[in-house]
């Protein structure tokens, strides 16, 4: 059992928890994951480890209510406990002085891209951050990630914060500002990510972005998680979850996030009649 | 008088292929006492040699036959430490039963079957009465993986005297018995059960450990134990490496199985995994092995409408067990033979709605002694199907080789042991079981795990034979 020594909401419907787990905590790497399972009839979930406290021993996950697992974990308190939680999984991002390097984060995305931009800026990067929401309050981790990048941009989609726009078009600003721009980094929502990977394909800018499929046991032994990269197939659980934005197979990455999506309604419906049935 | 082997009771097929529920009943005493008496009880017994690890089987069937189950199943426990998995999952009809003499003109003396029946009787009237162990060494081994190979390496080396924890990948303990096979052949409450009596002599567990990730082999071995046992398993699905493979609705049979087995999704909603609605669909399972009899009959309780399978060379060189194609059969399974898929056709929106087959034919032997398929050419054709499951075996998973490159490994990333001790080429660390073989039997890993733990002892404790 993991204690969550520490549960809040930072947006509406997202929840930042620190976990107790002082071995993944010491061995986790930015851009590495855990699977967590909630409870004995729980599915397991991967979620980016977003930061980590070696002095508390404690892991950061940030999730964003969508499906039946992550709503019921918006639900967990501090001083509760998840039944599972496992990795450091995958492998770290790939970091090393590229000179400019932008880390985009959409939505919950920013969570993901948090930890990459922090490496990013240890390793001797000029670091610029892009960070987009819905509206102002959907924005996450703004003042994390001013005190590591030089730069913080901070977007929403209906103007209500910052730049009126999305993330994609601030992007498209510093490229036609003449900035020098080395590296790319983007996460967030498939839609995103793929727009992000055509504004920099054309410049060539090496742009890499962390895929989000459905997982099993997460160590490569289900291949459930099979993408397509460079026409090769590969398991993000243990070839990823990072790759070249310019090789990724967006639209097969959509397709088989949709193969459960009826069992996903019928899951959220039922537990939303549970819930109401516990009021 | 000449009594018949006795056929074990089963469930009706027609209520079975419905539901997850163990499909073989076992022995009633009765039964058990007339099959131990059909054992002539050879002076010397040509059984024992074809059991991996030489269970003493004339003893036990002798005191099967007398009523004596208790002492009957301390007797196989001198040699095999899980009867009641051993006794269900094991193929013995090439390994023991396939040496019985009364095999030679009549059918062979049912060994696992009685196996099975004697280490049920012990589970129910005996619990799990812990054996004596030694004393403490002192001395603490790391087991990594706990499926069949470390869970028997793990229980002689506690009763050997040295500390022992095991660490596994995922949330639950028991390996490919648990994650793999299907609950209607192995119940689960009987893997729990045999953890649980090593919990009881004091093995200590942990889950949720990724070794490689969470620790390295080096950092167990830097951290306070005295050798590593690395029993990972085949964990890594091959695929066809066919166009289409990726289409939705394509399963590795791992996935699949895991999916319904360890994560219950023949019980979702209840459980939060889905997986595919095999309900009144069309459901191919591509291979001959037993994993692939066991992905088959579990979509058929899934409710396929159809559900084949589709191998590439023909029924006498299906490498399944004869018992698990009988039940397959029975449950409605249909055989296509010498087939193999060339592609997979989808729709518009990415799910699989057929695929293309190729007629074989047989030509020469291969190397395995089996006559090698020949593609038949201009015969494709296409079969509709709503799911596809790829059952044609398991690579190592490279976790451990990405980790522990200082070991030695094949080409194919098995790890390279001394067969008589299964010592790796690293000073300390042992391995055995699938990581090593390549995909094999339940037996042959547990007995690789024996064999490890007689040369952990025999490492740790050097004068103490």
């Amino acid at each position: 059992m993991f204690k969550i020594i520490n549960a809040e909401f930072i947006a509406p419907n997202i929840k930042k928890f620190r976990i107790e787990a002082p071995k993944i905590a010491k061995k986790r790497k930015a851009g590495q994951f855990v699977i967590i399972r909630t409870d004995q009839n729980g599915e397991r979930v991967p979620l980016t480890i977003a930061d980590s406290n070696l002095d508390e021993g404690s892991i950061t996950i940030i999730v964003q209510g969508a499906g039946k697992t992550t709503r019921q974990l918006n639900e967990f308190e501090t001083g509760h406990f998840l039944m599972d939680v496992v990795g450091p999984l995958g492998k770290p991002s790939f970091i090393e002085k590229f000179g400019v390097a932008v880390s985009i984060g959409g939505g919950v995305g920013t969570a993901i891209a948090y930890p990459t931009a922090v490496a990013l800026k240890q390793a001797g990067n000029y670091t610029i951050s892009i960070i987009g929401g819905r509206s102002k309050e959907y924005v996450i981790l703004e003042n994390e990630m001013k005190d590591v990048c030089d730069e913080v941009f901070v977007t929403t989609d209906d103007g209500s914060y910052g730049y009126h726009g999305f993330v994609t078009d601030k992007l498209k600003e510093l490229i036609e500002a003449k900035r020098q721009l080395d590296f790319v980094l983007a996460i967030g929502p498939i839609p995103m990510m793929k727009a992000i990977a055509e504004v920099t394909r054309k410049l060539k800018i090496k742009t890499v972005v962390s895929l989000n499929p459905i997982m099993v046991d997460g160590t490569g032994m289900c291949g459930g998680c099979r993408a397509t990269v460079d026409n090769k197939t590969v398991f993000v659980c243990v070839d990823g979850p990072e790759f070249d934005a310019h090789k990724v197979d967006f639209e097969l990455l959509e397709r088989r996030n949709r193969i459960y999506r009826s069992d996903e309604e019928k899951a959220l419906k039922n537990y939303k009649c549970h819930s109401e049935e516990a009021l | 008088m000449k009594i018949p082997r006795q056929k074990m009771p089963e469930r009706d097929n027609l209520e079975r292929s419905a539901n997850f529920l163990e499909v073989n009943l076992g022995y009633s005493e009765e039964l058990a006492k007339l099959e131990a008496l059909r054992c002539i009880q050879c002076p010397r017994p040509t059984c024992i040699a074809g059991c991996p690890v030489n269970v003493k089987i004339k003893d036990f069937i002798a005191l099967v036959a007398e009523g004596y189950y208790l002492d009957a199943a301390a007797k196989i426990k001198e040699d095999n430490m899980l009867p009641a998995i051993c006794g269900r999952v094991c193929p013995q009809e090439e390994q023991c039963e396939v040496k019985c003499i009364i095999g030679k003109k009549n059918e062979p003396v049912a060994i696992g079957r009685l196996e099975r029946f004697v280490a049920d009787y012990e589970r129910e009237y005996n619990g799990a009465k812990t054996p004596l162990l030694k004393p403490k060494s002192g001395k603490k081994v790391a087991v990594i993986g706990s499926g069949p190979a470390g869970l028997s390496c793990a229980g002689d080396l506690i009763q050997m005297g040295h500390d022992v924890t095991v660490f596994e990948a995922l949330h639950e303990l028991g390996g490919v018995l648990i994650y793999g096979i299907p609950e209607f052949r192995l119940p689960k409450d009987i893997v729990k059960f045999e953890v649980e009596s090593l919990r009881k002599m004091g093995v200590e567990f942990q889950t949720n450990a990724v070794i490689g990730f969470t620790d390295t082999v080096d950092e167990l071995l830097q951290n306070g134990y005295d050798a590593v046992f690395i029993a990972v398993g085949a964990g890594l699905p091959y695929f066809l490496k066919i166009p289409g493979e990726n289409l939705n609705g394509v399963y590795s049979a791992n996935e699949f199985l895991t999916r319904v087995n360890l994560m219950k999704a023949y019980k979702f909603p209840d459980f939060d995994t889905p997986v595919f609605n095999c309900k009144d669909k069309n459901v191919a399972v591509f291979g001959g092995g037993n994993t692939a009899m066991d992905a088959v009959r579990t979509s058929k309780r899934l409710g396929a409408k159809n559900a084949y399978i589709i191998y590439r060379r023909s029924d006498v060189e299906m490498p399944a067990r004869k018992e698990e194609i009988h039940h397959a059969k029975d449950e409605g399974i249909e055989f296509i033979f010498l087939a193999n898929p060339v592609e997979f056709i989808g729709d518009n929106a990415g799910w699989l709605t057929g695929v293309i087959l190729q007629k074989m034919e047989l030509g020469e032997s291969d190397s395995s002694g089996r006559r090698k398929p020949v593609p038949i050419i201009e015969s494709e054709y296409e079969l509709n199907i709503d799911m596809a499951v790829i059952a044609v075996g398991n690579g190592s998973n490279p976790i451990i080789q990405k980790t522990t490159p200082d070991l030695q490994y094949t080409k194919w990333g098995n790890i390279i042991v001394d067969e008589r001790t299964m010592k790796t080429s690293k000073v300390g660390v042992f391995a055995g079981g699938d990581i090593v073989s390549g995909g094999a039997t339940v037996i042959l890993a547990m007995g690789a795990g024996r064999k490890a733990a007689a040369a952990i002892n025999n490492f740790l404790t050097p004068g103490d034979l």
